[in-house]
């Protein structure tokens, strides 16, 4: 199968390849995909406070129209807020790398990467929040 | 040195420039119907088949009156084993084979095994109908069959005893090295058993089948013995007194011959027969109709001659360069494994699982480079190799495989290249594959739920 210009760009020129701290609040980490089946794709947002991706970086395992997939929605989603971020579809990401009916997979685990990422990230933010508001009872002396 | 490097050799084979040199005269000059017994030019073209066929029959030890030419070993392994079926019907029904044939076998014997099921499936119909007094359709035969209680129905079991039609079909599973388990072959031959068909040398994983063995056991039970040499044939010693084999497949384009020509060797003593799959003017001793491919069968033969005379040297000069890959990859690179018993193993094959990494892209990395991969990604559909999966091979494995196939005009040169670029691509796609992190974060990554889709 021949691969098309810019899933070979995007494959040896791969952009934000790395890994950031999962640990940091404003980092949301999405893995999607299965080694069995081939294809695991870890995205990670770095998320500012007021919501606007500020950094993202990916590691693929997987074939090269997955590794291209998921370098382009790591370009894709820097300076969008988290909303314009969700509506990222499978089909744009397929259409801009012309991928093959057989490849479609690979787009869709790119869509469930960022999607995975965001939930992470407000869920973190959720738990937060939550901690932020039961925290000062938990330090209200117990009854004697 | 030549780019792109072709590593692929299982695949198919350059033909020889002695080969085509060959095959020259037989287009415009030499261009008579091998069939044509009254003129000189069908007898140049006879006689030069016949050279061919006695090129191809020293090559295995055989006699060229056993010597079927066919359009390649699919037609040749569909001839031997429908063929054996449908001839030696009334002596019984039964195939052994195993898991990590060549699809021309598995799914040879998968149709068989359909139309004996669909014409039971008729049979069972047939007794409903009788035992309804009404129509039935086959929607309803799950149902029915259980209401009626076919399964102790005598009249209907006979009926089945009386089947002629497809087969029963044995898959035998392979030792973890890919290698066949004899005392398995010996316990899954019954009196129904006609024939055990089992490769000589895999085409994905290179190993080579213990056949003189296999052999002889089938010849003790008094089961024919087919075996698809295709892989095996001019790379390494084979002879048909040898491995007791009763019927072999050999295609020419996988011994640097043209592609579209093969051949099926059929035992004369003690004689096998076997019914023909295409009917016509009766050339192939009636085995195989259809006008000769004279240029091809010349190309065929001289393809044999050649590999006959240096298939020794030759299997050491490549066995030596495999060798080589192997030696640059593993010292080069951490947690790599060999796919099948290295030992028993064709001299150009390495298949090798780069663990963490997937196949078609370490095949994109490497695209000066021809090899092919046991990954999904590389086929239609989205499983890993099953020749792989039958080795009992993890499907992460499978999908981080590649083959590599080293032949005739392979150089150390070409080698020391693959090595050095494999190398560099395997280490770029560990470095963006989240696996190889978490594994080396101590993560055992089997315990992990992932996400399947
Ligand atoms: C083991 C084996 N059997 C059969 C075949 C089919 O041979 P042909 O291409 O001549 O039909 C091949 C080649 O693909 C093969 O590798």
């Amino acid at each position: 199968m021949a691969y098309s210009e810019k899933v070979i760009e995007h494959y040896e020129n791969s952009r934000n390849v790395g890994t950031l701290d999962k640990e940091d609040p404003n980092v949301g980490t999405g893995l999607v995909g299965a080694p069995a089946c081939g294809d695991l794709m870890r995205l990670q947002l770095k998320i500012s406070d007021d919501g606007i991706v500020q950094d993202a970086k990916f590691k693929t395992y997987g074939c090269g129209s997955a590794i291209a997939s998921s370098s382009l929605v790591s370009e894709w989603v820097k300076g969008k807020s988290v909303d314009e971020a969700q509506t990222i579809t499978n089909k744009e990401i397929a259409r801009e790398l012309s991928l093959p009916p057989v490849k479609i997979h690979c787009s869709v685990l790119a869509e469930d990467a960022i999607k995975a990422a965001i939930k992470d990230f407000q869920e973190k933010r959720a738990k937060r929040q939550a901690q932020a508001v039961v925290a000062p009872k938990a330090e209200t002396p117990a009854q004697p | 040195m030549k780019l792109p490097i072709f590593m692929d050799y299982h695949s198919t084979t350059p033909m020889d420039p002695r080969v085509l040199e060959a095959m020259k005269p037989y287009f415009v000059e030499e261009f008579g119907n091998a069939a044509s017994r009254n003129h000189k030019f069908g007898w140049t073209a006879e006689a030069a088949v016949e050279k061919a066929r006695k090129q191809l029959a020293a090559l295995i030890g055989a006699s060229e009156k056993e010597i079927v030419f066919t359009s390649g070993a699919t037609e040749s392994n569909n001839l031997a084993i429908k063929g054996v079926v449908e001839f030696y019907k009334d002596k019984g029904d039964h195939i052994i084979t195993m898991t990590t044939e060549h699809k021309a076998v598995l799914d040879t014997c998968k149709r068989l095994e359909r139309q004996r099921l669909d014409r039971i499936d008729e049979l069972k119909l047939q007794r409903l109908m009788e035992l309804t007094g009404r129509d039935v359709t086959p929607d309803e035969l799950a149902t029915l069959e259980i209401k009626h209680g076919l399964e102790n129905d005598a009249l209907l079991k006979r009926w089945i005893d009386k089947v002629r039609v497809g087969a029963r079909v044995t898959y035998l599973s392979p030792k973890k090295d890919g290698l066949i388990d004899l005392d398995a072959l010996r316990a899954a031959i019954t009196d129904k058993t006609v024939l055990v068909s089992v490769m000589l040398a895999n085409n994905e994983i290179g190993v080579v089948q213990p056949v003189a063995e296999i052999g002889a056991i089938c010849r003790e039970k008094g089961v024919l013995f087919h075996t698809d040499a295709v892989q095996g044939v001019g790379k390494i010693p084979f002879d048909v007194e040898t491995a007791k084999a009763d019927l072999v497949s050999i295609t020419a384009h996988k011994m640097y011959g043209p592609k579209g020509v093969g051949a099926l060797y059929v035992r004369r003593k003690p004689r096998v027969r076997i019914a023909a799959l295409i009917d016509g003017g009766g050339h192939e001793r009636g085995m195989r109709s259809g006008t000769l491919n004279v240029a091809g069968i010349v190309g065929f033969g001289a393809a044999a001659e050649i590999a006959r005379a240096e298939l020794g040297a030759e299997g050491q000069r490549i066995s030596g360069l495999r060798d080589r890959l192997w030696a640059g990859l593993s010292k080069n690179l951490d947690l790599l494994t060999v796919n099948g018993s290295l030992e028993h193993r064709l001299p150009g094959n390495l298949n090798v699982s780069f663990a963490y990494v997937e196949g078609e892209a370490v095949m994109m990395a490497i695209k000066d480079v021809a090899v092919s991969s046991g990954s999904a990604c590389t086929s239609a559909s989205l499983e890993p190799s099953y020749v792989l999966r039958a080795l009992g091979v993890d499907e992460d494995m499978a999908h981080s495989s590649i083959r590599f196939g080293l032949g005739r005009f392979s150089t150390a040169e070409e080698v020391d290249f693959v090595i050095d670029l494999v190398t560099r691509a395997v280490k770029k796609l560990r470095d963006m594959s989240p696996l190889y992190e978490m594994a080396k974060e101590g993560i055992d990554l089997k315990s992990i739920a992932w996400t399947a889709h």
